[in-house]
């Protein structure tokens, strides 16, 4: 973060330059991508809307999690979601939702959260392998600058100090507290650990499992897809890996609303973020 | 004061943000129909091929054991060829068909079925992926495509296999399936003309009498029903010009993602 102490005196505080330019490019590049990946992957999963364990579809076990239609009362369609065996109707969302006209057609996930927003597989597609390629560079870049630039040995590795504080760091997250004055131009610990799971754990698992389902990329090392219980295990995990990173960004977004939406959502664009020094820098 | 600020800066912000979403919907969609925005996203597909060439260009697919078969393989697209030419073929047990080769070859062939049975051969347990998300794993046997070609001797300019095949795409019995893949592919060891699926000669609905088997790519390359192998240069002339009836429907030719 403060890679440069330029601070312009304002009342009541100061600004620094709290994010790098290359943080700050790629975290923009990186929230497109991300957007049109989640999206055009759903419409690319309505082509098949199940998920298996193990390496096919059909091994004699019924899939993980499915959606389709079923009758409703008086012949009525419903949308329906199976996960581990139990049924719940989803009309609405999943397995049946309003088409943009209003219409309710039978389709997995919505028209809303899908690209495009019809069924059309071979452009969803075509979204999503571009999209991957700007996604995986854009990461390299950001991977590389991290780690040149010593970014996440300084700001995102916890330290000692951080570790002991996870007690005061939970209970500050529960309460909605956030630090205030100097405090608040570091990542607190929650914080980095939730960024480290995401850039080394969810975003290159994501990355493995879809060149998991790649049945060329398979063979380049036959088997290392059973690494993942198999190519459909993969496919499932790619889809969990999805949504956990959607779960992230919610979590993400709210955080930064707790804390100065405007002050966050400026610093990581002109780089620019404001320490309020005025009120004595406590915490409460 | 200062916090009608912060909530004009809130309001700001979540309205800008809807506004963008919505925007960035429509725009996704506009651009999808556009003409030259797929092209664009397809430009990404060169690079996946050359990607894929440059790491494992004569890799094997992977092979599964007896235990991991599916319980039967699921037939997609045709499952019966709906032409009086198939229901002749098929009513005569495949007697009278024959598999053409020719195109730019040194040597245009013919084969009958039990030719075809007694062509070099090979036995593989694979796993077929659909380019709609599901998994089937079969054990094929069939003739070695490389040995087709071996007898047929390609000439020099020759650059790609054209796999013509009896099922029609139209009700009205035309758009008959077709597929391509070039010489890499079709030279692979595991690429064969398969003519038994689980130790049984090809049910109709998995593409009998003889199906091609191009693992490493997606199910709709593993073109059915094969009545004729053209050698051809190019096949920007063909039909859509795009190398097969799915890839004439905007799907990518290179079918290995």
């Amino acid at each position: 973060m403060a890679a440069d102490e330029t601070r312009t005196e304002v009342p009541g505080g100061y600004l620094y330059r709290r994010h790098s330019l290359a943080v700050r490019i790629t975290h923009w590049i990186n929230v497109a991508a991300m957007t049109i990946l989640l999206m055009s992957g759903l419409a690319i999963f309505n082509a098949h809307p199940a998920l298996y364990w193990g390496k096919s579809s059909y091994t004699g076990r019924p899939p993980v999690l499915s959606i389709g239609l079923a009758e409703g009362p008086d012949d009525s369609v419903i949308g329906v979601t199976t996960i581990a065996g139990r049924t719940i109707e989803t009309t609405g969302v999943l397995g049946v939702s309003n088409d943009r006209k209003g219409e309710p057609s039978a389709r997995a996930f919505p028209w809303w959260i899908t690209i495009p927003d019809d069924l059309w597989l071979s452009m969803s597609r075509s979204w999503h392998f571009f999209f991957a390629w700007v996604f995986v560079l854009n990461g390299l870049i950001y991977l590389v600058h991290g780690l040149a630039s010593r970014h996440f040995a300084r700001d995102i590795a916890p330290t000692g100090g951080d570790l002991r504080g996870i007690g005061a760091s939970i209970r500050d997250h529960l309460l909605l507290r956030h630090p205030r004055g100097e405090a608040s131009k570091r990542y607190n610990v929650l914080q980095k650990f939730a960024y480290l799971a995401i850039v080394f754990v969810v975003l290159p698992l994501v990355v493995l499992t879809g060149l998991g389902m790649s049945p060329w990329m398979n063979a380049v090392w036959p088997g290392w897809v059973d690494l993942f219980g198999g190519r459909q295990s993969a496919r499932t995990i790619h889809f969990v890996c999805a949504w956990l990173l959607v779960l992230f960004a919610f979590v993400h977004v709210f955080q930064l609303v707790v804390a100065g939406a405007w002050n966050h959502v400026r610093s990581m664009v002109t780089g620019r973020y404001r320490v309020d020094t005025g009120s004595a820098g406590g915490t409460s | 004061m200062k916090l009608g600020d912060r909530r004009k800066r809130r309001r700001f912000l979540a309205r800008a943000f809807g506004a963008l979403a919505a925007a960035s919907l429509a725009g996704c969609q506009k651009l999808s129909t556009s003409s030259w925005f797929p092209k664009v996203l397809d430009s990404a597909e060169p690079l996946n091929e050359a990607m894929a060439k440059l790491v494992g260009r004569r890799a094997m697919a992977q092979e599964f054991t007896p235990a991991d078969l599916s319980p039967s393989f699921r037939s997609n697209g045709t499952a019966m060829p709906d032409t009086d030419a198939y229901r002749a073929l098929l009513a005569a047990g495949f007697d009278q068909w024959r598999l053409v080769v020719d195109g730019l070859v040194a040597k245009p062939l013919s084969y009958s079925l039990d030719e075809l049975r007694a062509l070099p051969s090979r036995t593989q347990i694979t796993r077929h992926d659909c380019v709609e998300g599901w998994s089937a794993i079969g054990k094929w046997r069939g003739a070695r495509l490389s040995a087709i070609l071996a007898q047929a001797a390609p000439k020099p300019n020759a650059r790609y296999v054209v796999v013509h095949c009896a099922d029609p795409m139209e009700e009205d019995g035309t758009g008959l399936y077709y597929e391509s893949i070039d010489l890499d592919d079709a030279n692979h060891e595991q690429t064969i003309l398969a003519y038994d699926l689980n130790d049984a000669p090809l049910p109709v609905a998995n593409g009998a009498p003889a199906r091609l088997r191009v693992e490493r790519q997606l199910g709709y390359k593993h073109a059915k029903y094969v009545m004729r192998l053209e050698l051809v240069e190019s096949f920007a002339a063909l039909r859509g010009g795009r190398g097969g009836y799915w890839e004439d429907q905007g799907y990518q030719w290179y079918a290995g993602i």
